[in-house]
């Protein structure tokens, strides 16, 4: 949800010159990206062009090795005092969901509010229980996320993310390990979560999805981003020739 | 493990292998030459004296027992359930250690005089070792554990020479040195507490590779999931990673107990009054050396499987949690 005290357009996310290696390989390549508030962008592009690498720099589970990330105004480095206060205001889910299978949906949901924001377990539990019913399983609170099928996961996943009150949710390939007819439910969450107003980066190679609600469409190959444009101009004339051949074979069908 | 749903026929239906292991059990019972014990004695109308009766009366005999043997394995193989056939072969075997044991003819009244001061004494201290020692080495099982997974050198470096050390020198050895080095030092220290810094120390060690294990098999998304809602480590590692390891860690920290119940013995030489110590000295004085030991032996074995029945009963709670 967007903060109404801040400027509309000053960017929360802002990344400047980032390189990032792994041992000798340079998986990301000066990357430039500045990200507003509402603002809904999403990211897409070959396997292993470093999509997934980058959205994981921005709540530093991947450190960059040079060039800044500010994520609200902090910046991003090795030796900052408070990644864990960084990390509870920005929203990640996964594309395998990490949730918590020793715990309830419910227990899953308040775990972060009480651990971290030291909130009491009745208001968590509220909370916890209206995100749930926006994600649409308030029933399955006290299941545990093995009895629940993926989809369901994957919106327990989001609403888990949103009890933190988070200012940016990160979305990493969020459908991607689903079966196909349990995307569409995960994505009608997501698109919900966009109308909402909360900004939103999404990894995601469904472009139905990028049509519908991005404000940006940024396309990556091979670590460096190769173009970024509203959705209307990116899919109707791309400007470079990889982003036409990618489109080309994601499109076919 | 799976059973597989085809069952092949019973080798003891086919003649060929019941004759191959008659003709073994022959020669196996004809080597050790039963016609000198109990058997040629029960068997003296066939063979007369046994001591006289020679050639004869060793091939009578080890006949004998082999048809015994044989017969009592297609009887057994004929018992209707897997049940059925564990208990009839667990009192077999239970029958025939008891005859052993009986056959050196057992001062029973003087073990009768004894076992309830090695119950009171000797269980109630080799129990209380093993417990806080248990305790002990799990304690520093988690902290060796988290030490070795570390990225810091300082910590790591302290951890594995730990374990080296530890699981590198013979545990009587370690006992020793313990009880007698420490005095060196300036500290002199009784013998219950230096047997549990041994145990402790010990065990430890080797318990720590039993959680590091049990750390290192959640799934790394489990801290990405947690370290992204802002955890930090220690409450990562406490609400999230232990929780899910402590299923994993069980069943061998159970097992780990069953084998320090008997290393406990150890301590024995340092004068700790535990079961193996009274064990030896009770029945010193008037040479029922064989008595105290194998009275010992059996309390030994008998905690011993209370302590599998627990665990057993233990796994399957956690068995029970994790289908939910």
């Amino acid at each position: 949800m967007p903060d109404k005290n801040q400027n509309p357009a000053s960017p929360i996310i802002s990344i400047r010159g980032m390189n990032k290696f792994f041992g000798d390989f340079q998986a990301l390549t000066d990357i430039n990206l500045e990200v507003n508030i509402g603002e809904r962008i999403v990211i897409c592009g070959p396997s292993g062009s470093g999509k997934s690498t980058l959205i994981r720099c921005i709540n530093r589970l991947e450190a960059h090795q040079s060039g800044s990330i500010h994520v609200d105004g902090v910046e991003l480095h090795q030796h900052m005092k408070d990644i864990d206060k960084v990390r509870s205001e920005v929203g990640m889910v996964f594309q395998h969901f990490n949730l918590f299978p020793h715990l309830t949906i419910l227990e899953n949901c308040t775990a972060g509010p009480m651990w971290v924001n030291k909130v009491p377990a009745e208001e968590a539990q509220a909370t916890a229980m209206k995100y749930l019913t926006r994600v649409n399983i308030p029933e399955q609170a006290d299941k545990y996320p093995t009895q629940l099928s993926g989809g369901q996961q994957q919106r327990v996943a989001i609403a888990r993310s949103l009890c933190m009150h988070p200012k940016v949710m990160l979305f990493d390939e969020p459908t991607s390990a689903l079966d196909p007819e349990m995307v569409a439910e995960v994505l009608d969450t997501m698109i919900d979560l966009a109308e909402s107003g909360m900004t939103m980066i999404c990894v995601t190679h469904e472009m139905g999805f990028a049509k519908q609600v991005a404000d940006r469409v940024v396309f990556m190959d091979e670590g460096s981003i190769v173009e970024s444009n509203k959705p209307i101009p990116f899919f109707e004339n791309p400007q470079s020739e990889r982003t036409r051949k990618f489109l080309s074979q994601v499109l076919v069908h | 493990m799976i059973q597989d749903t085809v069952t092949e026929e019973l080798l003891l239906r086919k003649p060929r292998f019941v004759s191959i292991v008659f003709g073994l059990a022959c020669i196996a019972f004809f080597l050790i030459d039963p016609s000198q014990s109990a058997v040629g004695h029960f068997l003296a109308p066939a063979i007369g004296d046994p001591a006289q009766s020679g050639f004869y009366g060793r091939f009578v005999t080890s006949f004998t027992l082999a048809f015994l043997f044989l017969v009592n394995l297609v009887a057994i193989s004929l018992l209707p359930e897997f049940r059925y056939q564990v208990i009839v072969v667990w009192c077999e075997l239970l029958f025939l250690f008891l005859a052993f044991f009986y056959s050196f003819g057992l001062d029973f009244k003087f073990i009768q005089s004894k076992i309830w001061f090695m119950i009171t004494q000797g269980i109630f201290t080799t129990l209380y070792v093993s417990a806080i020692s248990i305790v002990i080495a799990s304690v520093i099982a988690i902290i060796g554990a988290v030490a070795k997974l570390s990225s810091n050198g300082f910590a790591f470096a302290i951890a594995s020479f730990y374990t080296s050390f530890f699981r590198g020198l013979p545990l009587l050895m370690q006992v020793y040195l313990i009880y007698l080095g420490f005095p060196q030092l300036g500290f002199v220290i009784d013998a219950v507490p230096a047997g549990i810094i041994a145990l402790s120390l010990c065990y430890g060690a080797y318990m720590t590779e039993i959680f590091r294990a049990g750390i290192m098999s959640i799934d790394e998304g489990q801290w990405e999931g947690s370290r992204a809602l802002g955890f930090n480590f220690g409450l990562t590692m406490r609400k999230i990673i232990l929780p899910q390891s402590i299923p994993l860690i069980i069943p061998p920290t159970g097992n780990q107990f069953i084998a320090m119940l008997k290393d406990s013995s150890l301590v024995s030489v340092i004068g700790v009054w535990e079961l193996m110590f009274l064990a030896r000295t009770l029945g010193n004085k008037t040479f029922n050396h064989m008595e105290m030991l194998i009275t010992a032996s059996i309390l030994y074995w008998m905690m011993t499987m209370v302590l599998e029945y627990i665990q057993s009963r233990i796994e399957r709670k956690y068995r029970k949690k994790q289908k939910r």
